[in-house]
């Protein structure tokens, strides 16, 4: 069993009368990607910025390596990677510059020339940072986070607003941050982002944390129905499939047929009577329910602001 | 950490040198009020004193104005920094927010001296014999006015919503303190609740040392303009340290 570096326990949170965060409880483990998932303004900035220090809780507890985020705020800064949702740095602060102010603050800290150069940032050493795209923003944040080597690193909301190239770009980098050995908490609104990315995801919705586990644990918990759908031309295709045990339902549109059901040998079971009876298929695919179906179905399906 | 603070005060030197229209405002703008001021009501007269015919001490309102830009300036700045989350960003390194903050200070302060040196060069040029002033008592009298003045826009900076705000509502603050700081009319001709108001400005004592000092009294003569300017000061950190807002 890893152990926890990260440890939230009842934590609560409000700002004047608006309660942002109720009673969350979650453990981070040594060497995984964590992710906390949910609809805008659901508390999980908020959660974030209470482990990392920067906010106080009302209520709960928080232990993070360790440590007391707050008690221990100075020996701990030293020992997380940080990156905020929206950042920005001076206007016309240049690139070198930021990571050679950083390097001076941590008593540890890696080479910025091969960080730069894993980052993809060579070329731009000498850029104001307003004269910066989006990603390359985003990975000179990435580079603050991780210029001490951290053993926690936070990421915020890091991809929004980046065109997909940079977001894949990204995501490369967050894995190759775990699999260099540092645990990485991250929070983020893009479902396909925490389903590629995260080992473990809690569910955060109105401050409090509704579910949490692997992203195939939770798809299997919560939606675990898979649904095969192929076209054919040939008559009495759907009769076919009655007496299967693994087939709830076939729905058929014209020549397209639509099977749903559960379990490990639904596919095999429907592919051994098409099969089996012969059916001509021109088309065939299967659709398994995502991450992004079971945040619908946990957090509701009405637009939110 | 003073290695992360003079790191950090030479990046935003950097970084605001390379704001050509903020060097220029900074630098410049005292020196123009010091020529403008200066000049039409002086060319009427005769004598070798020139600057003494003004309704006013030109030497101690651009001094004022040094102060009272680098003021604004810094009010602006913070707000800036705050709404992009500069401040918070920093925040959350190992820099304490004291050396966040005073890096910001110093590079004011530093920008006051340079001012008041390039002030005191033209107005050699144009007006001699007019600087001949005890300058380093002057320029620390004018570093601990502006400090002072400073910690007030930190209170000033802390209750500004957003950036957009903060260069008019600063205006609309410290323009009225100088107004009735005793640099243009006597403070006598002030209605008796007014007057103790304005003893509790510190731009009202900031004119009072520096003209002091200008004219070549001893600290010992001001002493309580000194004390009024710390006490502004202390009260003012306080005042920021609770109500401060990183973002």
């Amino acid at each position: 069993m890893p152990s926890p570096v990260i440890s939230v326990s009842n934590l609560r949170k409000s700002y004047g009368s608006t309660v942002a965060v109720e009673d969350v409880s979650l453990d981070v483990n040594q060497g995984e990607i964590f992710g906390l998932i949910g609809p805008n303004g659901a508390g999980k900035t908020t959660t974030m910025e209470c482990v990392e220090g920067l906010r106080k809780a009302d209520r709960g507890t928080i232990s993070v390596l360790g440590l007391d985020p707050q008690r221990d705020a100075s020996a701990l800064r030293q020992r997380i990677g940080v990156q905020h949702q929206d950042g920005h740095l001076q206007k016309r602060i240049k690139v070198r510059e930021a990571l050679d102010l950083w390097s001076t603050l941590y008593a540890r800290v890696v080479d910025t020339e091969a960080l730069l150069g894993q980052l993809g940032l060579e070329s731009k050493k000498n850029a104001w940072f307003m004269t910066l795209s989006g990603g390359q923003k985003q990975r000179l944040f990435i580079a603050l986070a991780l210029i001490h080597d951290p053993e926690v690193v936070f990421l915020d909301e890091l991809t929004t607003g980046l065109d997909p190239q940079a977001r894949r770009a990204i995501w490369g980098l967050v894995t190759g941050i775990r699999d260099h050995g540092t645990t990485v908490f991250l929070t983020t609104h893009l479902m396909e982002e925490a389903e590629r990315l995260c080992d473990r995801v809690a569910i955060i919705e109105h401050g409090r944390l509704i579910e949490m586990g692997t992203p195939a644990g939770l798809v299997e918990k919560h939606c675990p129905e898979r649904r095969v759908v192929f076209t054919s031309d040939g008559s009495g295709v759907a009769e076919r499939f009655a007496g299967v045990s693994t087939v709830r339902s076939v729905t058929s549109d014209g020549s397209t047929h639509t099977l749903s059901g559960e379990g490990d040998d639904f596919v095999t079971e429907v592919i051994h009577v098409i099969a089996r009876e012969g059916v001509r298929v021109r088309g065939f695919r299967t659709e398994t329910p995502t991450l992004e179906d079971v945040f619908l179905k946990l957090t509701g399906r009405e637009i939110r602001n | 950490m003073m290695k992360g603070f003079w790191k950090l005060t030479w990046v935003e030197t950097k970084v605001f040198v390379r704001e050509p229209m903020g060097v220029v405002a900074t630098l410049g703008m005292p020196v123009v009020v010091f020529i403008i001021l200066g000049g039409p009501f002086g060319s009427g007269q005769s004598g070798a004193t020139l600057l003494d015919s003004a309704p006013f001490n030109v030497p101690i309102m651009a001094a004022l104005t040094i102060a009272v830009s680098a003021v604004l300036s810094l009010v602006a700045v913070i707000s800036i920094y705050r709404e992009g989350g500069i401040l918070k960003r920093l925040r959350a390194t190992p820099l304490s927010p004291v050396t966040i903050l005073g890096a910001h200070v110093f590079v004011k302060l530093v920008f006051t001296v340079l001012s008041l040196a390039l002030l005191v060069l033209v107005g050699r040029q144009l007006f001699p014999g007019a600087m001949d002033v005890p300058l380093p008592s002057f320029t620390a009298a004018l570093l601990l006015s502006t400090l002072s003045i400073l910690s007030l826009g930190f209170v000033i900076a802390s209750l500004i919503p957003t950036a957009r705000f903060a260069q008019p509502i600063g205006v609309a603050l410290l323009y009225p303190m100088v107004a009735v700081s005793g640099l243009f009319f006597p403070l006598d001709a002030l209605p008796p609740w007014m007057r103790v108001v304005t003893h509790g400005l510190p731009t009202t004592h900031a004119v009072s040392l520096m003209q002091g000092i200008w004219d070549g009294a001893g600290w010992g003569a001001h002493w309580a303009n000194v004390a009024a300017l710390i006490l502004v000061f202390g009260v003012c950190v306080g005042i920021s340290t609770k109500v401060f807002r990183w973002e």
